[in-house]
């Protein structure tokens, strides 16, 4: 069972609050496309971190908390005033920021190694995070700059949107969008201190950007996004705690970010809409439903030209003639077809059921339809009508057929002088006896 | 509020002179690379259709960016109803281009709507269940209330333009600025556009367009300003939509002006107190 100690009360609490704040924080860095803004103010913050140590001599989370707060701002600042005063664009600008500032708290930290402190070793823990070093101190501190994040973001839920999505409209409002820019930036600067010591300057733009993309798979609504980041983020941390607690030598922060990883490419794959795995399902549904229709259009034309009655059969070498399929395809969609009732399969041919009848009806009904529309309303040739009409008898849907029929006053006769079915109406599944 | 004052203008004869809406005098606007305008002088009339007509890069969108205070002026200033744009911003409604934001954004027609009312709501507040009514209200009046709660990444173009058009109603301002509202949309969405400028006019609001399409220019607007880095002209649409006006505006590089501008943007890199020209976008 797990063993419950004072290290992994403060471990399990602060990788919690970092994954909640962060996980809110970041839906903002995504949608705004500012990911990598976040990353540069961790690296940013690191020399803050060691001048406050050269500066006190301690190790107090609030001078080290502190340092690396005013530091990444004037990285924030800094980025900034490069876009603004030069021509380097802002990832350029990014980049030049989070190296810079990163080389600078490298070239301290090794400084401070080598000085005769005694107390200056696990500021290292920085770089890759150290969650086992946290103190009570610690957790403190980090709940104090989480606490105060989320109210700010609770308070500005309203003008945050604004910022994201219509910046200029904002602007228009009376709203003063670069005051809210950096409010938003130095709340993204209080995230990234609190999760500092727990995931380090390397990893920590995963806790702000990993929870919020995940998010954004599953809801189409800002605040449900946000709070559905909070809960991956505060999850992941949680379980990324707990899982290195129980493992020796397994690391806090990087287990933290592999379990919100995880949520990340499970949401990319399932989530409904934006999952790939549904994107591929609809795909297939798709192109075996058209696969369907196409032969059950192609049996009604064939029927309509052998004139053998509404139920008679039509040879399999008619129908893959239609198309230019192989036998086996059209074997495999006829197979289906048979399985739905719409058709009944013999060594010879197929011919349809009742209900294959209807449905095949429904279809050349739209297709003439369109092919109609299409010579009046559009004045093109009749040989040229089929292949438009051939797609839209798959899209078109019961309204748009309902606009058309109307526009056409309801015609009886497509442009190829064929008649067009009306499943609607009694007998309408007869429709291909009446043929000239 | 301005509804008042601005119905009774809609009952008077609308070929009479009405009250000025927009005040310009002497506005030169330079940003980045971007292209300028220069030394516009501009008063408009209220209760009218206004096109802003001029080809690429006249300055067109800038003008009513600056109108809107969304960017500062190097000289020059802009009067809305005789007063600065921020003792003005509640009479004023605005719609960007469509294509200034990210229709991924994960958000409802309805929600971008309510926008409209933020500035009503002043910070802090939220809206609230009748303002969720009043946004109902204004996309039923551009006529897409069935897709309130769509995702506004699933709407057409035609649909996006109308939900944007919704949430400048949502404004009840007395006057609308429009960046192209009529761009890039279906036969059935422009006419419900134009019928709905004609609708605002009818209430005696004005509206000020950017607008691309010559065509349709003098069926749906009666008055235009022709732009074209400078004010080339401006007045009723009978009198000055005429083909010397508009060869004057659209024939021949304004190679002068562009120089000019050139030297000026060159200036400016030398001289960072003019940095203060910078758009807040």
């Amino acid at each position: 069972m797990i063993e419950w100690t004072f290290t992994l009360r403060n471990v399990l609490i602060g990788a919690t609050l970092l994954g909640v704040v962060g996980g809110m924080l970041g839906c903002y860095a995504v949608l705004r496309r500012q990911s990598l803004l976040g990353d540069a103010l961790a690296h940013a913050a690191l020399p803050g971190v060691a001048i406050a140590f050269l500066l006190t001599g301690s190790k107090d989370p609030a001078a080290l908390f502190g340092g690396a707060l005013v530091a990444g701002m004037i990285g924030a600042l800094l980025i900034l005033a490069v876009v603004r005063f030069s021509r380097v664009k802002e990832d350029s600008a990014i980049g030049i920021v989070l190296s810079v500032f990163f080389g600078i708290g490298i070239v301290l930290l090794t400084y401070i190694q080598r000085q005769p402190y005694g107390n200056q070793s696990g500021l290292d823990h920085f770089l890759f995070g150290q969650a086992a070093s946290l103190v009570t101190r610690d957790v403190v501190v980090m709940a104090i700059l989480g606490g105060l994040t989320l109210v700010m973001v609770a308070l500005f839920y309203k003008e945050f949107q604004l910022l994201a999505f219509d910046r200029e409209f904002g602007a228009s409002l009376g709203f003063p969008m670069r005051a809210l820019e950096v409010v938003l930036t130095v709340l993204l600067v209080v995230v990234v201190v609190v999760g500092l010591q727990t995931v380090g300057v390397i990893l920590i733009i995963a806790t702000l950007v990993t929870p919020a993309a995940a998010a954004r798979q599953w809801t189409e609504k800002l605040g449900i996004m946000m709070l559905l980041s909070a809960t991956i983020g505060g999850g992941s941390g949680a379980v990324g705690a707990l899982l290195s607690s129980q493992i020796a030598r397994l690391p806090t922060g990087p287990v933290i970010v592999l379990c919100s990883s995880a949520v990340l490419i499970v949401s990319i794959l399932v989530a409904p809409q934006r999952g790939l795995l549904w994107a591929w399902l609809r795909r297939i549904r798709l192109v075996r439903r058209i696969q369907d229709e196409n032969l059950l259009r192609d049996l009604w034309v064939r029927l309509e030209r052998l004139q053998t009655g509404p139920y008679g059969s039509v040879a399999w070498a008619a129908l893959m003639g239609m198309r230019g399929q192989t036998g086996r395809q059209i074997h495999r969609v006829a197979k289906r077809l048979e399985k739905a009732g719409c058709l009944k399969r013999d060594a010879r041919g197929a011919r349809f059921t009742p209900e294959g009848r209807v449905a095949a009806a429904h279809l050349v009904r739209k297709h003439r339809l369109w092919e109609l529309y299409l010579t009046r309303q559009l004045d093109l040739a009749e040989d040229h009508v089929h292949r438009d009409a051939d797609m839209i008898e798959h899209a078109l849907d019961e309204e748009a057929l309902a606009t058309l029929e109307e526009k056409l006053g309801y015609p009886e006769v497509d442009p190829h002088g064929r008649p067009i079915p009306d499943p609607s109406r009694r007998g309408g599944e007869l429709g291909g006896e009446i043929a000239a | 509020m301005t509804r008042s004052s601005a119905n009774v203008a809609s009952s008077m004869d609308t070929s009479s002179p009405l009250e000025t809406s927009i005040e310009i005098h002497d506005l030169t606007v330079a940003y980045h690379t971007q292209p300028v305008l220069w030394d516009v002088d501009l008063a408009l009339p209220e209760g009218r259709l206004i096109a802003i007509v001029g080809p690429n890069g006249a300055g067109k969108s800038t003008l009513l960016k600056a109108i809107l205070g969304l960017v500062k002026p190097i000289t020059g200033w802009v009067k809305v109803f005789d007063a600065p744009y921020r003792q003005r911003r509640s009479w004023v409604g605005y719609v960007p281009q469509r294509e200034s934001v990210d229709w991924d954004f994960p958000t409802s027609a309805l929600d971008v709507v309510q926008m409209g009312l933020y500035g009503a709501l002043g910070w802090f507040r939220r809206p609230g269940k009748s303002h969720r009514e009043q946004a109902l209200a204004c996309l039923d009046t551009v006529g897409i209330a069935h897709l309130a709660d769509r995702q506004i990444s699933q709407l057409s173009g035609g649909q996006r333009q109308r939900v944007f058009l919704a949430r400048a109603l949502a404004q009840d301002a007395r006057l609308y600025l429009m960046d192209e509202p009529f761009a890039g949309v279906d036969v059935t969405t422009e006419r419900a556009i134009l019928g709905l400028l004609q609708e605002l006019r009818a209430e005696g609001r004005t509206v000020v367009a950017v607008h691309h399409d010559l065509h349709t220019v003098a069926e749906y607007f009666d008055y235009v300003v022709l732009l074209n880095m400078r004010l080339v002209a401006a007045g009723p649409v009978e009198t000055t939509f005429t083909p010397e006006n508009l060869q004057r505006t659209y024939g021949g590089r304004l190679t002068v002006l562009t120089q000019a501008t050139e030297a000026l943007l060159a200036a400016r890199a030398e001289a960072p107190e003019l940095q203060g020209q910078v758009s807040d976008s």
